[in-house]
């Protein structure tokens, strides 16, 4: 199910590299203060864009945008071709739905049982009725995740690692062409995070999903980044694949790898 | 969409000054800020509840999670004040020689004021702090998020069917409570002397009339409302921080049983003035 390698690296080049994600000049305040200044990005098809920065930069803010859950004060959000601000709020629902959104607490339903947490989207999201389609799908995205047996459980009684898996699985669950993934190894020990990142790779080879992976673990970053981008004072600081910035001379970036 | 309206964005900074001053500025901003917030709640929901879904499935379920659990504590809260009530009130009627009067006063003061308010208290106390509760968690663990990227209306699936739950529930309830809260003073009269159940209910429904029951019912609709807008409210606004749970919980339940108090004293003015 999970394997060690990577070696989608090089295919990811491929002349065809084309945005699925543009930002443009964006800017977010929280009241007088301002978290994201002046954001641009671009996300090509099939790659995997780490962001790196301090706690508290506003990295969860800019893929909440992305989302719409946090409306963006400035600047020019264009997904999947579509400049967001242009469209209305059917189209937007419809793009929104090409985006899954692994949350870093895992946002699991505590009231719900894992079949139900994994039910909620395709019911909500896809609309499906069919009981036995749904059952189908739930068993394939158990397994898929390492969970088949958790079925019947609920997600209190799952561990740290299980939890996001079953976040990332309630998320897959629709086969976004888009994944955010925020912190997806935080607080898990360091055998489990490389599941994590072994998933996160898996994912991006099975399904040419292309993702921004937000984190601080050097280790996902390096087994799962196409790309770093490092976010400081509200601006992207630094671009660059993991090797470059791993060997800069700039004791700040430095930083984050040690 | 969702919820952009955040408190956050309003809180007030303190500056430097003469610092009471600054308190008392800080704290009457914060309450207008609060009042205006939470009447912009409120309209939302009932800007919200007239648009499909309904999720009629989640109000059958908040309503049985709602009403059904609380029926344990609400029936004992019931019985043990209709006993106290009877056995505090036999000795001053007593004393007038009034004795015969007990199970008609004692089942007015129920029906009409205090199987309302303590039914509502109770409510207040469970419930109110429960949605308070529940909702901070699931903002905290962005399980409110969650949904809203699932396509999901988070106000309507959890806020407007859980306050639609607290208004119908309650009413329900305090019926119940009302029918316990007579036969626990029906044992109470029991204790000294001998009442058959057939006198003492006929007794009581000879002094109490519709115009007893229909408005204590109908204000608990309010005191139901209240309390359900309040929890939500507080949870759903809560901080994002694991002790924004306790502060909705907590304040779901004191302003919830305040707002039963002043619902109270408007509807004992209505219901005067109507009955003149
Ligand atoms: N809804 C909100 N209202 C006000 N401030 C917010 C909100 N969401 C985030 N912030 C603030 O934005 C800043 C960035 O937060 P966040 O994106 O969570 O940082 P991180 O980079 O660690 O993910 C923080 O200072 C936080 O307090
Ligand atoms: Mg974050």
């Amino acid at each position: 199910m999970i394997s060690d390698e990577n070696e989608s690296i090089e295919t990811l080049e491929s002349p065809e590299n084309s945005a699925v994600i543009e930002i443009q000049n964006l800017k977010k305040d929280f009241g007088n203060k301002t978290v994201l200044r002046d954001i641009n990005l671009i996300l090509n098809k099939g790659e995997n864009l780490v962001i790196l920065g301090q706690s508290g930069t506003g990295k969860s803010v800019l893929i909440k945008c992305i989302v719409g859950l946090i409306q963006i004060d400035e600047g020019k959000l264009i997904v999947l071709g579509e400049d967001l601000s242009t469209l209305k709020e059917k189209e937007l629902i419809q793009v929104y739905r090409k985006i899954g959104f692994l949350f870093q607490s895992g946002a699991l339903y505590d009231s719900m049982t894992v079949r139900e947490n994994l039910e909620f989207p395709l019911k909500r999201q896809l609309r499906m009725k069919n009981q036995e389609e749904m059952d189908l799908l739930v068993k394939e995205a158990l397994h898929d995740v390492g969970l088949d047996d958790a079925i019947d459980k609920s997600p209190s009684e799952l561990s740290g690692g299980m939890r996001k898996r079953l976040g990332l699985a309630r998320t897959l669950i629709v086969k976004p062409e888009i994944m955010l993934y925020d912190e997806p190894t935080t607080g898990l020990d360091p055998i489990t995070s490389r599941e994590i990142s072994n998933l996160i790779m898996e994912v991006q080879k099975n399904h040419t999903t292309s993702s921004i992976i937000i984190t601080h673990d050097i280790e996902c970053a390096r087994l799962t980044a196409n790309r770093i981008i490092v976010i400081k004072d509200g601006v992207c600081a630094v671009e660059g694949i993991f090797s470059e910035l791993e060997n800069s001379t700039d004791p700040w970036i430095k930083s984050f790898f040690e | 969409m969702g919820k952009t309206i955040s408190n956050k964005s309003l809180s007030v900074k303190v500056e430097p000054g003469n610092p009471s001053k600054i308190l008392a500025d800080s704290v009457f901003k914060n309450f207008f800020i609060e009042v205006y917030s939470m009447t912009a709640f409120t309209f939302r929901f009932f800007k919200e509840v007239w648009k499909p879904p309904y999720e009629i499935n989640e109000i059958l379920k908040q309503s049985f999670l709602i009403g059904y659990k609380s029926l344990p504590l609400i029936a004992i809260t019931g019985f043990i004040i209709g006993l106290v009530l009877t056995i505090q009130s036999r000795p001053t009627l007593a004393k007038f020689g009034a004795e015969s009067w007990l199970p008609a006063m004692v089942a007015v003061s129920i029906i009409r004021e205090i199987g309302p308010v303590i039914t509502a208290l109770i409510f207040a106390g469970k419930v109110g702090s429960g949605i308070g509760a529940e909702l901070a968690s699931m903002n905290v663990t962005e399980q409110i998020d969650a949904m809203q990227v699932s396509d999901t209306n988070p106000f309507k699936y959890l806020v407007v069917t859980r306050i639609l739950s607290a208004t119908l529930m309650l009413p329900i309830l305090t019926i119940f409570a009302d029918v316990v809260g007579l036969f626990g003073s029906y044992m109470g009269v029991n204790i000294k002397g001998n009442v058959s159940a057939h006198l003492y209910f006929s007794q009581v429904f000879q002094s109490v009339t519709f115009e007893d029951i229909l408005p204590a019912i109908f204000k608990t609709l309010f005191f139901g409302f209240a309390i359900g807008l309040i929890g939500c409210y507080k949870g759903y606004n809560s901080n994002k921080g694991t002790e924004g749970v306790g502060k909705s919980a907590n304040s779901a339940v004191v302003f919830g049983s305040l707002m039963v108090f002043v619902i109270d004293m408007i509807a004992v003015q209505i219901t005067s003035l109507l009955q003149n």
